[in-house]
């Protein structure tokens, strides 16, 4: 029998897949919260747990053969290095920008004549969503707690995830624009669908089954 | 060179990511394996040829799309005040030479092999400077020609002692026949070509609802996103894609002689059809081809037919070859074992 390796996202994309990996008889049988590496109740698949960015790094280099990961993370990676055929409708959040709430930014105004500057852990997607509209902006890569830079007049907006919308507004931002929508989506190594096609598959089929059952 | 603290300076021996090199053990192995090789190309009437490492840029890019412009180092000509670029792929080198030198003859076979560079790798944590090994057939459209292409790249695997070879065949000529039944701006081409590419499902509903793209249309090309997998898939094809063109319905006719020729001769191969996966064949126009060894996660050698090499260098012809990397091989194979 053909082995498979999944590699998930630690956090709420965790959490949210638990049930999908339930109906699809792959719950991790060990300790979650501990192991990095765990078995599954299916014995041919086991599990990675990973940091959400490194999930791409993982299946693109066929160290898992699939992943489960927010496009969020698939939009800044670019590129085609895997197959995406399923969105899994979990972790549903939006990419949004967002600004202070008394910012003229909020009506459209843009008083300042230098380049708007973005913080974001979204560099690419950021520069690119910006480009798309002809706009050549200045970003500002940080690894968390956007909401701090418009208000210590780090960056005039921000790009980023909004689940909620309570971070923000507990920060004195609004959300001035809404990117795209975003969930997590299973990803498969180009090579694993060649040489593991019909395992791979398989899991991919009863994947689809369990969300389209979620899904109702 | 030691700085002032007595440790030897990092900057100096340290090669650029991506440029590896070979110590004896490893570089009389590659030694052996290049003769090996290139003595069975010559067997099967390859002749020989040794292109410059660097040329006008111009020449290099030919018949290719952007992808390789990219993966192409570039420097200015100080003499000439041109730009230079050092070779991503020897294949345009190949046609070029196929069409300034072997006018004359009907069918040319040329065999190559040397150093390339590419500015950024293929593949995550791929080479930047692999050792191209490849054979090419020029001015015969017969589909023998790409089988001998395809059983040569076979016999290359098996001289490199790889084992448990995959191969995937795919065939260009599709998507294009299809993408010329649409009405799609370049901007949505090249969106639908990395959905494709993806095999995103999702992406592909959201883009078909933009586009507001017909029923009969989208139904086809859910099936390029769909049809993958062992060659039964080619049975789907035919219900599923028969009758839109002629250029579908032959291309799919050649896959399926394809198919059946490499059952009888290489029954260990394991074979996989994908009418989707075009990434990297940039200047293909027919069969295309790849090979995967179980236990490795990227590709070992490809190739396919590029008909209409050489037009820039005043005579078109139809071509076939494959290529791949000597390192890589030797790396897996051959110096595996070793």
């Amino acid at each position: 029998m053909t082995t498979l390796t999944l590699a998930l996202s630690k956090g709420r994309i965790l959490d949210d897949s638990l049930p999908l990996l339930t109906a699809a008889g792959i719950a991790p049988t060990g300790d979650a919260e501990r192991l990095l590496r765990l078995p599954s109740q299916n014995p041919d698949v086991s599990l990675l747990i990973i940091r959400a960015t490194d999930v791409p790094t993982y299946v693109a280099y066929g160290a898992a053969d699939l992943g489960i990961v927010g496009k969020d993370v698939l939009l800044e990676h670019g590129g085609d290095d895997f197959y995406e055929p399923l969105d899994l409708g979990i972790a549903r959040c939006h990419l949004s920008v967002a600004t202070r709430k008394d910012s003229p930014l909020v009506h459209g105004e843009r008083p300042f004549k230098r380049r708007l500057r973005v913080a974001t852990k979204y560099p690419n997607l950021a520069r690119r969503h910006y480009a798309e509209r002809g706009e050549q902006v200045e970003i500002i890569k940080l690894y968390g707690s956007m909401e701090l830079a418009p208000l210590v007049g780090l960056a005039d907006v921000i790009v980023d995830l909004v689940a909620t919308g309570n971070t923000l507004r507990a920060n004195g931002l609004v959300e001035v624009e809404k990117i795209c929508d975003i969930s997590s989506r299973l990803v498969l190594n180009k090579a694993a669908t060649k040489l593991k096609h019909d395992a791979l598959h398989g899991l991919v089929d009863r994947l689809r089954a369990a969300v389209e059952t979620r899904r109702g | 060179m030691r700085n002032s603290s007595g440790t030897t300076d990092a900057r100096l021996w340290m090669l650029p990511d991506g440029v590896e090199e070979w110590l004896p053990d490893m570089a009389w192995a590659l030694e052996e394996l290049r003769v090996r090789l290139l003595q069975c190309y010559r067997r099967r009437g390859f002749a020989l040829v040794i292109p410059p490492p660097i040329e006008h840029l111009e020449a290099l890019l030919t018949g290719a799309g952007g992808e390789l412009e990219a993966q192409t180092f570039k420097c200015t000509d100080p003499v000439s005040g041109r730009l230079l670029g050092l070779r991503a792929d020897m294949t345009p080198q190949a046609a070029r030479i196929a069409a300034r030198h072997f006018r004359d003859l009907a069918v040319v076979r040329l065999c190559y092999l040397g150093s390339v560079l590419r500015a950024r790798a293929d593949a995550p944590g791929g080479p930047r400077a692999p050792m191209q090994v490849g054979c090419e057939i020029f001015g015969d459209t017969r589909l023998d020609a790409d089988l001998e292409v395809l059983e040569l790249m076979l016999a290359t695997l098996e001289l490199a002692e790889l084992h448990d070879i995959h191969v995937g065949l795919g065939h260009a000529a599709i998507y294009h026949a299809l993408l010329e039944s649409t009405a799609l701006n370049a901007t949505a081409q090249v969106e639908l070509f990395g959905i494709l590419q993806r095999k995103s499902v999702p992406d592909f509903a959201a883009f078909c609802a933009e586009q507001a793209l017909e029923p009969q249309l989208r139904s086809q090309l859910a099936a390029l996103l769909q049809l993958h997998g062992d060659v039964t898939v080619l049975a789907e094809a035919r219900q599923r894609l028969s009758g839109i063109s002629p250029a579908v319905d032959a291309a799919l006719g050649d896959l399926e002689q394809v198919v059946a020729v490499l059952a009888k001769q290489a029954p260990g191969v394991c074979l996989h059809v994908d009418l989707a996966e075009l990434r990297g064949y940039g200047y293909h126009t027919g069969i295309v081809f790849s090979a995967f060894a179980s236990g490795h996660g990227s590709e070992l050698a490809r190739g396919g037919r590029y008909d209409g090499a050489g037009r820039e260098f005043g005579l078109a012809r139809p071509a076939t070859g494959f290529s791949a990397d000597i390192n890589e091989l030797l790396r897996l194979g051959h110096g595996a074992a070793a």
